[in-house]
């Protein structure tokens, strides 16, 4: 299978109101030349699913100051006073979620579990909605999984069949979105050839990957 | 009363390094209490954990060394030290969840006598959002808030927090530049207070109710 494409001939993918999730955390392992294509072609009405709302600047945090996103669905919006202009004005809808919480749920899509129990968010604003169970006499909340149509990932380095290496922090969801998401695009700083990566330092697998662009790193 | 506050941030963070033991995992927030990693004892050897996927989180780079792949978790270049690892963040909160980390050290907006605590949003005015803290809270051994005693002449330490909580009775140490306070069943017992204040000016600088120990200490730092 031919993975490895020019970032244009996304372009056909790519619809007004799809739903992604970025992998990264304040930027750290956002694929930031796919956040660029999205602004590019202006593609609106977006949900997207990361751990935070990045910086005004870098990051996932470009696409809510250009005013492409609908939802959002994070642990964070701290860094990117602009997330919080638009939620606090209506015109971006935020979901916060423990960050924890958000990992699991991205890992249980991706695992085939229906569900999970957790007591994160126990007695807090968190609870609402959801069911609570106590279980050998502790509470937990009941979370569910959470999926996307794409998972945008960046690798550090990865193969012609889309084995990815992740540097230092860059990992973070990124290899937990890879199996959550129907179409999962990498952005790699450094493109290999086949067996150019040892398979002991294989973190996101191949066969998971369906397209792979390559970006030098700003 | 301790007026310069960056003595009454030292303060705190040299007191709680002292909690510390050898061979722990310890969680630091953002802020203060990222200081306590400066007092570490010689002697011991703890390992820092950085929620976005790290171990033996070591110090902020010099500049021009930055390498923007190590961060922390407000996505500044940090370094990792020998015998550090990196970690997707499933591993991470396997870590925080599942209680393999000894101390949690936050910051707060406010913290109660019953142990509650909120510090991620102010409604209508301020709303960073939880991030991590959920999941420290409720899944580290010990919770150990780091706050000035007061904020603009108002107490910290209040008898009922009044925002949305971060978690319910998961605090078990609350440390000021002036008092060293323990969530018991019976309520929150003051324990030490510093060598410059009374124990009538931290009653009157602390909305919640205060068991005096009847060994009472002076703070060392």
């Amino acid at each position: 299978m031919k993975k490895v494409v020019d970032k244009n001939e996304l372009r056909p993918l790519l619809k007004d109101g799809i739903s992604i999730m970025f992998g990264g955390f304040m930027a750290c392992g956002t694929p930031e030349g796919l956040v660029d294509l999205l602004i590019e072609m202006n593609i609106k009405e977006l949900t997207l699913i990361c751990n935070d709302a990045g910086f005004p600047d870098r990051g996932i945090g470009k696409l809510i100051v250009n005013k492409q996103v609908k939802k959002l669905i994070t642990s964070h919006i701290g860094l990117n006073p602009e997330a919080g202009r638009q939620m606090n004005e209506g015109t971006l809808e935020v979901q916060l979620v423990p960050q924890g919480t958000l990992a699991e749920q991205i890992r249980a899509e991706g695992s085939g579990i229906g569900g999970f129990l957790t007591p994160t968010g126990v007695g807090t604003s968190v609870e609402t909605g959801k069911q609570k169970l106590t279980i050998n006499g502790k509470d937990y909340l009941l979370e569910l999984p959470l999926k996307a149509d794409f998972a945008m990932l960046r690798g550090s380095i990865t193969d012609t069949d889309g084995n990815i290496y992740y540097n230092g922090t860059t990992r973070n969801f990124n290899p937990l979105m890879a199996l959550a998401a129907d179409n999962v695009i990498v952005e790699t700083e450094e493109l290999v050839e086949r067996g150019q990566i040892k398979p002991e330092d294989v973190m996101t697998l191949g066969v998971l990957v369906r397209y792979i662009v390559k970006e030098e790193k700003k | 009363m301790i007026t310069d506050i960056e003595l009454a941030k030292t303060i705190i963070a040299k007191r709680i390094a002292k909690e510390l033991k050898d061979g722990q995992l310890v969680n630091l927030g953002i802020g203060l209490p990222t200081m306590v990693a400066n007092y570490v004892p010689e002697n011991i050897t703890v390992t820092f954990q950085s929620e976005n996927g790290m171990v033996m989180m070591g110090p902020v780079p010099e500049k021009g060394k930055e390498n923007m792949d190590i961060t922390n978790a407000g996505g500044q270049p940090v370094t990792v030290l020998p015998g550090g690892a990196f970690f997707d963040s499933s591993m991470s909160f396997a870590l925080i969840r599942g209680g393999h980390v000894d101390i949690t050290v936050l910051g707060t907006l406010e913290v109660d006598q019953e142990g509650n605590i909120a510090n991620w949003v102010i409604p209508g005015k301020k709303v960073p959002g939880m991030g991590g803290a959920m999941d420290l809270v409720t899944g580290a051994k010990k919770v150990i808030v780091a706050s000035l005693h007061t904020e603009k002449g108002r107490s910290k330490i209040l008898k009922k927090c009044t925002l949305p909580l971060t978690a319910k009775h998961e605090v078990n140490l609350i440390v000021t530049e002036l008092a060293v306070m323990e969530v018991t069943p019976d309520g929150l017992v003051l324990k030490e207070i510093n060598k410059d204040t009374t124990v009538n000016e931290v009653i009157s600088l602390t909305d919640a109710d205060l068991i005096i120990h009847k060994d009472l200490k002076i703070m060392e730092i």
